[in-house]
């Protein structure tokens, strides 16, 4: 087999196996979920610093910004919004157990990895059902 | 002790800046703060869920909830310029389009945080 190199020519190499080749396993998820929610919350950022300037800038300014976030998209976004940032947080905490060295072996690794999938979507609803609650 | 280093590179910073695990400290640090922050910021904004706009510019002048969310703002604006400073330099090979993303990365942290910052403070003094 002709092995070629140089400008413009791929050569011929066996290719690492990528994403695609895994079967997809909870810790490997949740790290993907974690990137995504943190690119998620750095849009939404913006979002918050809207509702700031809203405060600052006065009724008007920030009577809009209540009916943006009042109809469906809005509160669609918003409970988004909750979701993404309890689950980049709880996953975040696990970041951090990981960092002092511990729960490596493959039984914490699950049990962490579902738990912060649980913790995230348990704590969305108890936001939510609290304010529904409260609001009442 | 010679050095082989030209007095032009020492003076250029170039060769280890002794700055390696800055980022990966500062990314931790901030992730710590947030933490307590975020907690802070969902139960501000769920008790005010439903207020009318005197009591939100009200309890936003406070200086209990301004602090907290200044230093929320800060803390999170740090975060999340480091975050996708990361995510750029995993994807973003060409060198051109990359050093302009890592320009508009900072340039939008800073400007979230300034806004947020600006508009904290000019509800504490009194908007």
């Amino acid at each position: 087999m002709a092995v070629t190199s140089g400008r413009g020519v791929r050569p011929q190499r066996p290719l690492s196996p990528h994403l695609q080749i895994y079967s997809p396993l909870i810790n490997m998820v949740m790290s993907i979920f974690h990137r995504i929610t943190g690119a998620a919350l750095y849009l939404g950022s913006a979002l918050l610093a809207w509702w700031l300037v809203a405060a600052a800038s006065g009724p008007d300014a920030y009577n809009h910004f209540l009916s943006w976030c009042g109809n469906w998209f809005g509160e669609l976004v918003l409970f988004g919004f909750t979701w993404v940032l309890m689950h980049h947080m709880v996953g975040g905490i696990r970041h951090l157990i990981w960092d002092t060295g511990y729960g490596y072996d493959l039984r914490s690794i699950d049990i962490l990895s579902w738990g912060t999938l649980v913790a995230s979507l348990s704590l969305t609803a108890i936001i939510w059902i609290s304010v529904a609650m409260g609001a009442a | 002790m010679t050095t082989m280093r030209t007095p032009l590179k020492k003076v250029r910073y170039l060769g280890s800046a002794k700055e390696g695990a800055d980022h990966f400290w500062r990314q931790r640090l901030t992730a710590i703060a947030n933490a307590f922050l975020v907690i802070f910021l969902v139960w501000l904004i769920a008790s005010l869920v439903g207020a009318d706009y005197t009591a939100v510019k009200q309890k936003l002048a406070h200086p209990l909830i301004a602090l907290p969310l200044l230093a929320l703002m800060v803390s999170a604006t740090i975060h999340m310029r480091i975050g996708m400073q990361v995510i750029i330099e995993d994807y973003v090979h060409g060198e051109g389009l990359k050093f302009g993303l890592l320009i508009l990365n900072t340039f939008f942290a800073i400007a979230v945080a300034l806004a947020s910052v600006f508009s904290i403070l000019k509800l504490g003094f009194g908007a």
